[in-house]
């Protein structure tokens, strides 16, 4: 029997995957995908804690964030074509128009 | 039929849920831009006379199954959301026009936009403030690229999106943890949970976080000078007043309910993250050239002073910070208003504050205007502005923060340097190169006008609002109303 | 049998997710993106969430991840880049603050155990069925589950704002 620890370190483990990724990659779509990885990893936490508690909310609420994520993705790539417009370039370290 | 009776407590959303829907297929049969514009306002005075009767007569309670609140702050919140997006309505209209960017679409996405605030400022629910702040954000992403022939537009929507989908993720982990910790994600059962395990604290630090983030607070405000700058005035102007109050209203919401088990240490944290906001805002704003880059830190600077009253965590504390959201509102909208005025008359990169010079005498009104506001925003008596940060270090006061307030006040004090420079530039500098600037739409500058009047009237008769926001809290706050 | 199965199932989708953020090549990502979604849809079956597996596979891999691919496709992305040209200072930074966070997640994670009295030692079966989830979707539910649907119109409107090519602006 697989307790629920090992289901929360996994999905620590890949949430931090998609942290590092976004911190270090510089190609826009695949930091958006790590974003993705990083919603779906909570998911694997709420499902879990929702499973062994024996309370449906949690489950409801992955429904929500699967809704949310599918309109990230919509508007995202929506700003990735609009950049290439303008800039022929995903790759986030050369967009540096803006600075402090 | 209970659902008749909670739809009609959440009047203002749908009005504005149905009016977003029927602006967006008047766009799909191609109506006249002036048509779709006529009909949002239609439907937003609609929802803001409705919001303003909820302020006054709506009953405390719970709708929807507990997941929304009604009364008191909620209608609170709803009441500046609506009544800033109203006034963000009317510039925008004539901004874009004069920018050349008035596509049809951006009104259904504002109105969408508001009912996600007002969701999120009426929260009772951990999974409702999910999804109404996720429909702001994913609305405020579209919007901050609506310039999207420029580099400058279309990189400002790209931050923000990557930044904002970012801290989503640590918005869910903290949802995850607290409900993996008190079994529940209504807001009163998770402030029932007094059993302090490591993932409860683990749940409350990824939740604060990410609302640092949305709200841009030091060391997490990376993204707002740049997508303020590069968003269209207007829409700045809306970013940075009505999403901010709905989610701080949603924050002030969590903590008062949801987390009081947690409140020393949410007080320590808030109190270093104050004093970093604050510093860091006004140090950054003296040495900006650029008006609306300097209107983005002070915009940081301001949600510092805001901290000082979540971290006074009393009632006070709480009403002061409300207090302060709507003087807020008020004066930004007004100022960001009257520098997309300067802005259309010329290009997009008309914010250099040399170019600012002696254009106060070309069109009085506009300059008194925003004299007006800017004087409110550095805290100059009997501005709303004033009373706003006079409550806040008040709380803080009385809350036994001593060294948080005179931070704050040294701070306060040095902000009147940049806010003073503008009108220097306006006043007394001459201008190289002869400006010509149209004479503002009627409508245009009798919105500000209203703006102004409200700034002023919050500023010297404080004590009816703060009396109705005192009652929201148990407390007695009364006694230190001027 | 199953911790054959979570071993595998964990295996594959940490696997997947450290290829998918290192590959070169953005098609790779975007189809080891795919791969790792169907092994989180694993997790969801061996949790009993039946109905999740189903929409997380039809969803995520089904819809999002063709998205992606679709765009990848339509700007030429699929070109290699170096993932790492040299050992960046910034990257080192976000490498170390990431991996302290990850312990102290596995810290508060390992500690759980027993936190709550009606923790059960296993998965409860009658919890993930479509009938209890939509039973509370459209009753307690009901107010965040409609503005989800104001959420994906307001995620269609901006996309066709911000990717329309030809400015259709009638000024008057």
């Amino acid at each position: 029997m697989i307790g629920i620890e090992w289901y929360l370190g996994v999905s620590a483990v890949l949430f931090i995957i998609g942290v590092i990724g976004v911190l270090t990659r510089g190609n826009a779509i695949i930091i958006f995908m790590c974003v993705e990885l990083m919603l779906s990893a909570v998911n694997i936490t709420l499902v879990a804690f929702s499973s062994f508690m024996g309370d449906v909310h949690g489950m409801i609420l992955v429904f929500f964030v699967l809704c949310v994520a599918a309109a990230e993705a919509c508007v995202g790539l929506a700003i990735i074509i609009a950049i290439f417009r303008n800039n022929i370039t995903a790759d986030i370290n050369k967009i540096n128009l803006l600075r402090w | 039929m209970e659902i008749l009776n909670d739809l009609l407590n959440y009047l203002p959303a749908a009005i504005v849920a149905v009016g977003g829907l029927v602006v967006m297929m008047m766009d799909g049969y191609k109506a006249k831009s002036r048509l779709i514009y006529q009909t949002t306002m239609f439907f937003l005075a609609g929802a803001l006379v409705i919001a303003t009767y909820d302020l006054l007569y709506q009953e405390v309670g719970t709708l929807f199954s507990d997941m929304a609140a009604s009364g008191s702050t909620a209608a609170f919140g709803t009441f500046i959301v609506v009544f800033g997006t109203f006034f963000t309505v009317i510039l925008t209209h004539d901004y874009l026009i004069g920018v050349k960017h008035n596509y049809p679409q951006v009104y259904p996405l504002l109105m969408f936009c508001t009912v996600g605030m007002i969701v999120l400022a009426t929260a009772n629910d951990l999974v409702t403030v999910f999804i109404g702040l996720e429909t702001m954000s994913i609305s405020l992403y579209a919007l901050a690229g609506i310039i999207r022939d420029k580099q400058l537009g279309v990189e400002s929507a790209l931050k923000y999106f990557i930044l904002g989908a970012f801290s989503t993720g640590f918005f869910l982990y903290g949802i995850a943890l607290l409900y993996g910790a008190t079994g529940s994600t209504n807001l009163s059962e998770i402030g029932a949970y007094t059993d302090g395990s490591m993932i409860y604290w683990g749940g409350v630090s990824m939740l604060l976080v990410a609302f640092f983030f949305k709200i841009s607070a030091v060391p997490f405000h990376m993204w707002t000078p740049d997508v303020y700058t590069g968003s269209p005035t207007t829409i700045t102007a809306y970013m940075s007043t009505a999403s901010k109050t709905a989610a701080i209203v949603a924050l002030v919401l969590i903590l008062e309910r949801a987390l009081p088990y947690a409140a020393d240490q949410i007080t320590s944290t808030m109190a270093i993250i104050a004093i970093m906001t604050m510093v860091l805002g006004n140090t950054v704003a003296m040495v900006q050239d650029n008006v609306k880059r300097m209107l983005a830190y002070s915009s940081i600077a301001h949600v510092g002073y805001l901290l000082v009253g979540l971290a006074a965590g009393t009632d006070l504390g709480f009403t002061a910070v409300l207090y302060y959201l709507l003087a807020y509102s008020l004066m930004n909208i007004g100022a960001f208003g009257v520098v997309a005025y300067y802005e259309k008359n010329h290009d997009v990169h008309f914010n250099n504050i040399e170019s600012y010079a002696g254009l106060g005498y070309k069109q009085p009104l506009m300059g008194i205007l925003l004299s007006v506001f800017l004087l409110s925003l550095a805290g100059i008596p009997p501005l709303a502005g004033f009373i706003g940060k006079y409550l806040v270090f008040a709380a803080a006061v009385e809350a036994g923060l001593i060294n948080l307030v005179i931070i704050g006040v040294l701070a306060s004090a040095a902000s009147a340097y940049f806010y003073l420079r503008v009108m220097v530039y306006l006043y007394f500098k001459e201008s190289k190169e002869p400006v010509k600037l149209m004479k503002p739409l009627r409508v245009y500058s009798f919105s500000l006008v209203v703006l102004a009047v409200l700034t002023l009237y919050f500023g010297i008769l404080p004590a009816g609002i703060t009396e109705l926001i005192a009652s929201y809290f148990s407390g007695n706050g009364l006694a230190i109303v001027p | 049998m199953e911790t054959f199965f979570f071993v595998f199932i964990s295996t594959l989708a940490i696997g997947t997710a450290l290829a998918m953020v290192i590959s070169k090549n953005t098609v790779n990502s975007a189809l080891f993106m795919v791969l790792h979604m169907l092994s989180v849809a694993g997790f969801y079956t061996l949790l009993n969430a039946q109905f999740l597996a189903v929409i997380q596979i039809l969803v995520y891999a089904g819809a999002i991840m063709v998205l992606f691919l679709f765009v990848i496709m339509l700007l030429n992305l699929d070109e290699d880049e170096k993932v790492v040209s040299k050992i960046d200072f910034k990257q080192l930074i976000s490498f170390t603050l990431a991996l302290v966070v990850l312990a102290q997640l596995l810290y508060i994670t390992g500690n759980y155990a027993g936190v709550l009295p009606e923790l059960t030692g296993e998965p409860i079966a009658a919890v993930g069925t479509v009938e209890a989830i939509g039973d509370e979707l459209f009753t307690t539910f009901l107010l965040p589950f409609e503005v989800t649907a104001i959420l994906l119109t307001a995620a269609v409107v901006g996309a066709m704002l911000l990717a329309q090519k030809t400015s259709n602006v009638i000024d008057e």
